[in-house]
């Protein structure tokens, strides 16, 4: 393989600075004469590689203020984080979305506000990407199959969206969509899930300040396959509640429709709080395994209740029967 | 009548091609040791082992299960020398599964093991498909053979039992997708059917 050192790259080479400035102009421009798509196959700014991304350094840098809520265990390492995914509208094998969701199209990118709420505008990414401080959240992130990763994300919390749209009295839960692109999503070709991807949480468990909006993860945006351009984060439900590329957040009287409840109702509850106590119909959750950690030299690790965050989260459930609102 | 199945091996060429199938057999295993050794088995190297021997060891029943009709179908009577070593590779592929469980997935923690087993259908019926297998593996010499008889024939039967536990273990715990366990389902069936066909139409009964 030829590495060229930056001596070896003649200046004539590089984009003139003023018409890499006008990029997103001059892309603009092709759509509107239809080119992009045969100039750039993944056209826009943010458009990712073919090559799977498997190491930082790739993607535009996405910084976040340390949080005091991050989690201090051993971070999983990036090429695990982006290479093991559940993301079925890219396949249901876990590597498959690292190979797909390259063609993923996150610009243009807007999010649909609508239901028990005052504004009602759609919020374009870049506001989105802007509507409050970024912070990193270190957390542990533990998936209804038995595995578990510690991840830095990088967002800002699901409240400060919240408090700027304004739910009227009447928002107890929010339902959230996730995008469907029949063109770059092979798996929505199975009828594995009913499409779109639905998810939702209770208004309070929303607001809570662990839950957030993620838009990056380990300094960078998010990769495609991890949810890009904007996802949930909510640490201490099994890793489905967390729902990847949102583009639409609906506020609503009654419990919205979830995907895996609608699936196997007997297998998912709607709140799907991480809980050792409480089995999965055919296998246990009694124990995880630490993606990069636990396998050939250490055994299985304990689950905790509410992935460890219970002294934060556990006041949300007083009085609910965990056994029964599983 | 197909016509490759007119051509018989020799003594000498049979010796090959059990070779090479033994060899074929014993890829998928190197290819996990090699992984393991070279970290390319994912992100989750212990779930790619335990999905690989699991699968290749309802692949081997099966192809072990088609042995019988290919031979009807084709008349190509030498395959049934291959038969005991792909059987054999199937029980192989399961002790490899179950080392797995009872190792990474417990950690040899005796009460752990037995609560799952009990306590998960999908798991029991895989102990249970795994348990029916060891008398098949230590009755298959030769002289086992010999001196079971027409018990022999018998006993063996058990592997029609084994490989509908085989499917219903992957059906059941497949989490979503179910797209390759219809496919051995289908398969199975298909193998299953057509002998009890035969046996309806008072074929005389083959081992």
């Amino acid at each position: 393989m030829l590495i060229k050192k930056p001596s070896d790259i003649l200046s004539s080479e590089i984009t003139p600075r003023d018409l890499y400035l006008r990029r997103r102009e001059f892309l603009q421009q092709a759509t509107a004469l239809g080119l992009a798509g045969t100039l750039f196959p993944a056209s826009g700014a943010l458009a990712q590689p073919a090559v799977p991304v498997t190491e930082p350094g790739k993607l535009a840098k996405l910084p976040g203020k340390p949080s005091p809520l991050s989690a201090t265990d051993k971070k999983t390492p990036y090429k695990d984080v982006v290479t093991y995914n559940n993301y079925y509208e890219f396949g249901t094998d876990k590597a498959e979305p690292a190979q797909y969701a390259h063609k993923l199209r996150t610009r243009p990118w807007s999010v649909t506000i609508d239901g028990e709420v005052r504004n009602k505008k759609p919020i374009d990414i870049e506001d989105l990407l802007k509507l409050a401080p970024m912070e990193e959240r270190v957390y542990r992130m533990r998936c209804v199959e038995g595995w578990s990763m510690v991840i830095p994300w990088v967002g800002y919390p699901m409240a400060e969206l919240i408090k700027r749209v304004e739910p009227t009295a009447k928002a107890k839960f929010i339902g959230f969509t996730t995008a469907t692109q029949p063109d770059t999503m092979v798996g929505l070709r199975l009828p594995v899930l009913e499409w779109p991807y639905v998810e939702g949480l209770r208004m309070d468990e929303a607001m809570h300040p662990l839950t957030i909006l993620g838009f990056g993860l380990y300094g960078e945006v998010l990769p495609n396959q991890n949810g890009a351009p904007v996802r949930l984060v909510a640490p201490w439900k099994y890793g489905f509640k967390s729902i990847k590329s949102i583009v639409r957040i609906t506020f609503m009287e009654s419990m919205p429709k979830t995907s895996w409840n609608v699936a196997a109702a007997h297998e998912y509850g709607f709140y799907s709080n991480v809980n050792p106590a409480v089995d999965h119909p055919r296998w246990s959750q009694a124990t995880e395994r630490r993606i990069g950690e636990d396998g050939f030299f250490q055994p299985k690790r304990k689950t905790l209740l509410f992935n460890g965050y219970a002294d934060q989260v556990a006041g949300l459930y007083t009085g609910m029967d965990l056994k029964k609102l599983f | 009548m197909l016509g490759w199945s007119r051509l018989v091996p020799g003594s000498g060429q049979s010796g090959w091609i059990k070779a090479g199938v033994f060899a074929l057999c014993l890829v998928p295993f190197g290819r996990l040791v090699y992984g393991a050794f070279a970290n390319s088995l994912g992100a989750n190297p212990i779930e790619t082992i335990t999905r690989s021997t699991g699968w290749w060891t309802l692949f081997l029943l099966t192809v072990t299960l088609a042995v019988t009709p290919l031979r009807k179908v084709s008349g190509a009577h030498w395959l049934l020398k291959l038969r005991r070593m792909l059987g054999l590779f199937a029980f192989f592929y399961a002790c490899a599964h179950f080392i797995t469980f009872i190792w990474f997935d417990h950690w040899f923690d005796v009460a752990a093991i037995l609560k799952d087993v009990v306590k998960r259908p999908f798991v029991t019926i895989g102990f249970a498909a795994f348990l029916l297998l060891v008398p098949l593996a230590l009755t298959s010499t030769d002289a086992m053979v010999r001196r079971l008889g027409r018990n022999w024939a018998r006993l063996h039967r058990l592997v029609y039992a084994i490989a509908v536990l085989g499917v219903a273990h992957y059906w059941w715990l497949v989490k979503r997708d179910l797209t390759e366990p219809v496919i051995f389902a289908t398969v199975v069936a298909g193998l299953l059917g057509l002998r009890l066909y035969w046996r309806s139409k008072g074929r005389p009964q083959e081992r």
